[in-house]
């Protein structure tokens, strides 16, 4: 009971010098719940079928990233605590001199783990619980869904969830904590703070070399992954920057502190201004010691601000890129002419012979009554003509830059009147071609560019027996698949004679719903979806894209991809931010000390508490700066990948990125200041 | 002589009026200009505390302490932090150097909070450092340093802004025996040769040995007040251990 007294008062007494761990913990339950929870927020929204499979979806994907979560929060705590607990070195020193045994002591430090782990838990699910009521708002506006009224929502499933991953946070810490009770030497804890720091200057051309190579190698993956960005076709390829990325910002923190400091150095008239020998000297001692925290959290701001910028640009660019890209109601496609040794049965082989208007007349659904704006064509395809060979002389040197492309595909025909008739219904723009010549089309801009070396050259393809060249020296961005991103990687326009008696591969309907609004929008495409029970329909294989579908999957696949990079940005964000909080107020200890032989030679109060802020806004800056100089490169890389999501408005993310971080990063640097003006002041 | 110091009834107490300890009872004394003035007196007899509350560290109960004529005890603010960094020079039992900086860096520090020119803060710390003989270690760490080289560093910190008035608090305590006596011809030095006034709080007969006066402290009072005189160190060495053991067995320690 003594124990457990002295545990509870050694927590009231440190509150307020560790508040940010306290508050960081908080932090770290409450968004671990929120995001656990998101599944039951939805419960109250109006949203279809197609939408809970999505919203089925997320969630799982959640508690997976949450498994990784866990992780990081874990590291985080152990982290913290070490701090902590190497402070009160000294402390648990009176304790042993006292003749307290170090089981004792465990069992201190095991209760405070209990109290702070109860208290961070409760308060923690508190916050979360009411947090996620706002979050419901955010979760309904992602899914552009209407609230049907607002309830008050508690999931006791994230609830359990939260309270058992963070209570085997908490075990880890006690055990950690036991271990190193266990482990510590009487002599070392008392003597724990009188231990001076060695200041040791580095060589300062070891320095300049090791600075010009880590920047060369990071020169080197910067330039893997945007201007040598083609050659990263498969993904262990992409390990090779990261690792450079890593390594490389590890040493030119470390170089970089000692060259700094020199170079200050030098400019004496600045060196010896007021506080700033003291200022450059706290950084520099610090930044010896911390060059590896240094690089972790500059790596985690690094990944928060890609996460965050990517998530929300791949939302809007998604959303704005359906308009074009979903311009009519319902396009329908089947495979056509199976051929007969394919294995398939033979009612599927008599299928395919038949229109897509054929079939839905089949499966009972009346075309004239339901659709409007009806049009019916043919892609044409053949094995004599596959991709390898539509590319000529280019073939040789693109199998060696992309080995990885499917070259024996075949490639896509459609007749020239029949992708004019699309072009006006889908608003693009009509293309001619003579009797001996030839268009592609395509919106994919990686093949475009692959396409336009081959149409550069004047490639001639053969059709039929008839040669044609090119019309253009580069493809004309258009589209004959409706989808919610790009994914017309080249179709073939060709004077519609050549494609006579040609194997027709897909047939391929289009067409607007005819009604007016939007509930009768919906009862149509309901009766689609419904055709799936008809008796005919095993013996087809007709694919449907619709407006709506695409809609509602791209909206459910932003807001996921939005949900769980905001989750994953925002730990990372807290966690990294609380790292170096920590780190600065833990050792408070020392710059109390040398805050008061400042107080004692007359430094004014204003100058000190400038060296102070700016002593921790260097410390804040620092892997920020870095960390926003690789984000340039990352989030370039990053929009390259998602490229087929469509070009967003990137501005618009980034800069609500940097809110976020400069609301999060910048809270923790003013608590931080604040915490440690307190701590330095006079009593 | 013009006084640099003037005590006038200086009072100070802690704790509450059903407790009261007199840390401070009624003291007056003067300091002349380019004296060397030690105070003696035992653990508690409140030496310190009146060092705390002439270098304004600590506020006095009642009474006033002048410097060069102004009355300190009503400074308040910036112009305390004012009136430390120009006018006093301090030096600590535990030396108070900050560990992350060079030597050079921690005398520089008394002269660039006083925004003197970088220059300048070169000439000044080459003439202090010949007069106190720690050319050698400026550019090293305190870590890296004897104890009477931090001292002597501390020394020249103190005194390179040209002070009124510096103050020691137990300057040998921490030094062995050699360090000690090196680091007090020094002082005697700056004392006789740059006109310094030092104020020195010691329990150490040795140490006050070296000063021009020593002013003896029992319970908060003055107890007795030496002059050297034209005596020898030694004579009036002998002459503090005479009073030391008038004043009791506190000061045991003496030697």
């Amino acid at each position: 009971m003594m124990l457990f007294k002295l545990s509870f008062k050694n927590i009231a007494r440190s509150i307020k010098d560790y508040a940010i761990y306290f508050f960081t913990l908080i932090l770290g339950v409450a968004i671990f719940y929120i995001f656990n929870a998101i599944d039951s927020q939805t419960v109250m929204m109006q949203v279809s079928e197609s939408t809970y499979e999505i919203i089925d979806l997320m969630t799982s994907m959640l508690s997976g990233v949450s498994v990784f979560v866990a992780f990081i929060l874990g590291f985080l705590i152990i982290y913290a605590n070490r701090f902590l607990m190497k402070r009160r070195n000294k402390e648990f020193g009176i304790y042993l001199t006292l003749g307290m045994s170090k089981r004792k002591i465990s069992l201190i430090l095991f209760f405070e783990t209990l109290i702070v782990g109860c208290i961070s838990l409760v308060v923690g699910l508190v916050l979360g619980t009411a947090l996620s009521q706002v979050m419901s708002l955010l979760v309904a506006n992602m899914f552009e869904a209407n609230m049907t009224e607002f309830e008050f929502v508690f999931s006791s499933s994230a609830c359990i969830k939260t309270l058992i991953y963070f209570s085997v946070m908490y075990i880890l810490v006690m055990i950690f904590n036991t271990y190193n009770v266990s482990r510590c030497k009487l002599i070392d804890l008392l003597n724990a703070n009188k231990k001076s720091e060695k200041v040791k200057l580095k060589n300062p051309w070891l320095c300049v070399i090791v600075f010009i190579v880590s920047v060369s190698a990071l020169g080197y993956a910067y330039w893997c992954v945007t201007g040598g960005v083609t050659d990263m076709q498969t993904a262990d390829k992409i390990l090779i920057p990261i690792a450079l990325g890593a390594v490389s910002t590890f040493f030119i923190f470390w170089s970089l502190s000692g060259l700094l400091l020199k170079l200050f150095m030098s400019m004496k008239n600045v060196y010896y201004k007021g506080l700033n020998s003291f200022t450059l000297r706290q950084f520099s001692s610090k930044i010896n010691t911390t060059v590896f925290s240094m690089t972790i959290i500059c790596l985690m701001l690094f990944f928060t601000i890609c996460v965050l910028s990517g998530a929300i640009s791949i939302r809007n660019s998604m959303t704005s890129n359906l308009k074009t890209l979903a311009p009519v109601d319902i396009q329908l496609d089947k495979t056509m002419d199976i051929s007969a040794d394919s294995g398939y049965s033979p009612e599927i082989i008599d299928d395919s012979k038949i229109s897509v208007s054929e079939t839905l007349d089949r499966l009972g659904f009346d075309t004239d009554k339901y659709f409007k704006d009806v049009i019916e064509f043919d892609l044409y395809a053949s094995n004599d003509i596959l991709i390898k060979n539509t590319l000529g002389s280019v073939y040789d040197e693109l199998v060696k830059e992309f080995p990885y492309l499917y070259y024996d595909d075949a490639e896509t025909f459609i007749k020239e009147s029949d992708y004019n008739k699309l072009a006006k219904l889908y608003g693009l723009d009509p293309v001619y071609v003579d009797d001996d010549e030839y268009i592609i089309i395509s919106d994919v801009d990686f093949w475009t560019d692959i396409r336009n070396r081959s149409l550069e050259k004047g490639t001639p393809i053969t059709i039929n027996e008839v040669s044609l060249t090119p019309k253009y020296n580069e493809c004309v961005n258009g589209f004959v698949y409706m989808s919610s991103n790009h994914i017309n990687t080249g179709i073939f326009v060709v004077p519609d004679e050549v494609l006579e008696n040609m194997t027709r591969e897909t047939g391929i309907l289009v067409a607007n719903y005819n009604a007016n609004d939007d509930q009768g929008k919906q009862k149509i495409e309901d009766m689609i979806i419904g055709l799936d029970k008809s008796s005919y329909s095993p013996n087809t294989d007709i694919q449907a894209s619709t407006k709506l579908s695409l809609y509602e999957g791209s909206i459910g696949l932003g807001a996921m991809i939005t949900f769980i990079g905001l989750y994953l940005g925002i730990i990372f964000l807290i966690a990294s931010a609380a790292i170096l909080a920590l780190k600065e107020l833990s050792e408070s200890t020392d710059n109390k000390e040398r805050f008061r032989m400042l107080r004692k030679i007359g430094t004014d109060e204003k100058m000190l508490n400038k060296a102070l802020f700016r002593q921790i806004g260097i410390f804040f800056l620092f892997p920020l700066i870095i960390a926003i100089i690789h984000s340039i490169f990352g989030i370039k890389f990053c929009l390259y990948l998602l490229e087929t999501f469509g070009k967003g408005e990137l501005l618009k993310s980034i800069i609500m990125t940097a809110g976020i971080i400069v609301f999060v990063y910048g809270g923790y640097f003013i608590i931080t200041y604040l915490c440690s003006k307190n701590i330095i002041k006079e009593r | 002589m013009e006084n640099i110091l003037k005590i006038d009834k200086v009072e100070k107490y802690y704790g509450s009026r059903s407790s009261l300890t007199k840390a401070i009872d009624n003291i007056s004394f003067e300091v002349d200009k380019g004296e060397f003035v030690a105070i003696m007196g035992a653990s508690g007899s409140g030496k310190t505390t009146l060092l705390n509350c002439i270098s304004t560290i600590d506020r006095v109960t009642s009474g006033h302490i002048y410097v060069d004529g102004e009355d300190i005890t009503k400074l308040k603010g910036n112009k305390l932090n004012k009136f430390r960094r120009e006018e006093l020079g301090f030096i600590f039992q535990d030396f108070n150097l900050l560990d992350t900086l060079t030597a050079y860096e921690n005398i520089a520090l008394a002269l660039s909070i006083q925004n003197v020119s970088a220059s300048d803060i070169a000439k000044r710390i080459d003439k202090v450092a010949k007069e106190l003989d720690i050319k050698d270690v400026l550019k090293k760490y305190p870590y890296q340093m004897s104890g009477g080289q931090k001292q002597r560093v501390a020394s020249a910190r103190a005194i390179i802004t040209n002070p009124k008035l510096v103050l020691a608090d137990e300057p040998t305590g921490a030094l062995d025996s050699k360090s000690a006596k090196m680091l007090l011809e020094r002082f005697t030095y700056l004392n006789k040769e740059l006109m310094a006034t030092i104020l020195m709080v010691t329990h150490d007969a040795f140490t006050a040995s070296y000063a021009s006066r020593v002013i003896f402290i029992k319970d908060g009072k003055i107890f007795n007040e030496l002059h050297r005189g034209s005596d020898s160190r030694k004579e009036f060495f002998d002459k503090i251990i005479d009073v030391v053991t008038l004043l009791g067995g506190d000061l045991n320690d003496a030697l």
